[in-house]
């Protein structure tokens, strides 16, 4: 599925759109750098809480489809500043990242 | 300013600096007693919340401190106090979000930038003094009997 | 759900708490950030989903009056950790799923979030650094 049509389907309000036709092959949910380091694949979309600049490294480096800052954490400027940079797509919702995660499972596995 | 209700419990604990073993027991600790003095459990809880947050900032950032509880007829209060290093701007730190935690605490869980915020939103009073070189004081009090929203 | 339900779906075991498996769990926050779950959580009896094996994880547990600890990845903490959270009354329960799978799988079959008063800071940006 499409990064729009998931943006659409879990409703995500766009922050960094640099490339909405990527596709999303499955979803990511951690807070631990580390951890995404290892196990996040290429393609998932990356929810977290984390809004450290590295995020967008870490994203960067695994590939990921996007990164959504879940419960209304709005990253600082400086970091959606470095998303564009580094050309990475970034999606914030108000919705906590169990609620998330779960509408974007739904949405990839019908 | 008004005189002082009189005192029910005091207790001062010691806090270590990057002790991760104990950081966290103050908390179950005050709990404890206020629950052993009948408090309820919403000022139980957010008693909780605040002295957790603020122990966890004396054991990540801090060389040491300690933090004082004191419990009067009207209120519950926490003290934090440690030996430095100081923070010099304590609005910037207070802004949820910003963290000063350094990788390896953001591995363990720690540096959500949430810790002041926290204390804040479950104190009805708190003040946060500070000074490079020498330390902080974070001065946060619930108030018994005053509706919580 | 009961926890012994919860389990059951997810290949999941209690590492400790196994007495309390039929307690009931109906909201759950998924969270590796402890202040997040002290930021969120409004409710008691939550279930907690994590990849955080600290002993502060039982402890904000125990703060929040949360129902249990649900351990991902494949996490494990230690005995002390273990030991702590049997005394205070904690269930503690591990999966080798992830975070994600655990989420969409719980959610699914009808688990909801955890319900939260809206806090000032949801929805704002941090204000840029002072100069």
């Amino acid at each position: 599925m499409n990064t729009k049509t998931v943006v659409a389907k879990v409703a995500l309000e766009v922050l960094v759109a640099v490339d909405l036709a990527r596709e999303v092959r499955g979803g990511y949910c951690s807070d631990l750098l580390s951890d995404v380091l290892a196990h996040a694949k290429s393609g998932d979309l990356w929810i977290t809480h984390q809004r450290h600049l590295n995020v967008i490294a870490v994203g960067k480096l695994r590939d990921v489809a996007g990164v959504v800052f879940a419960r209304g954490l709005c990253p600082s400027q400086d970091v959606i500043s470095r998303a564009v940079a580094e050309r990475m797509n970034l999606f914030l919702s108000t919705e906590p990242a169990f609620e998330v995660a779960g509408r974007l499972h739904r949405a990839l596995h019908p | 300013m008004s005189p002082r209700t009189p005192l029910t419990h005091k207790r001062i604990f010691r806090v270590s600096s990057r002790d991760l073993e104990q950081a966290g027991t103050v908390s179950t600790e005050v709990r404890r007693d206020l629950l052993s003095l009948g408090a309820n459990p919403d000022v139980v809880r957010r008693a909780g919340v605040v002295c957790f947050e603020g122990e966890m900032n004396i054991v990540l950032y801090s060389n040491g401190g300690r933090i004082i509880l004191i419990v009067r007829e009207d209120r519950v209060e926490l003290l934090f106090s440690d030996r430095g290093p100081g923070i010099a701007d304590i609005d910037l730190v207070s802004q949820p979000g910003y963290s000063t935690a350094p990788d390896w605490a953001r591995e363990l869980g720690f540096g959500a930038g949430l810790g002041i915020s926290n204390m804040e939103q479950n104190s009805d009073l708190f003040k946060i003094r500070s000074r490079v070189g020498a330390g902080t004081v974070v001065r946060a009090t619930i108030l018994l009997g005053v509706p919580f929203f | 759900m009961k926890l012994c339900e919860i389990a059951a779906l997810l290949d999941a075991r209690f590492v400790t708490g196994a007495d309390q498996a039929e307690r009931e769990a109906t909201r759950t926050f998924a969270a590796d950030l402890l202040s997040d779950v002290l930021a969120m959580v409004r409710e008691e009896r939550v279930l907690l989903i994590t990849g955080t094996v600290t002993p502060q994880v039982v402890r904000v547990a125990e703060v929040m009056n949360m129902g249990a600890v649900l351990f991902v990845r494949g996490k494990l903490p230690t005995a002390t950790t273990v030991e702590y959270a049997t005394g205070a009354g904690v269930p503690l329960l591990a999966a080798a799923r992830d975070m994600y799978e655990t989420c969409g799988i719980l959610y699914r079959a009808g688990l909801l979030p955890a319900k939260r008063k809206g806090l000032p800071m949801d929805h704002v940006p941090p204000d840029p650094p002072h100069p």
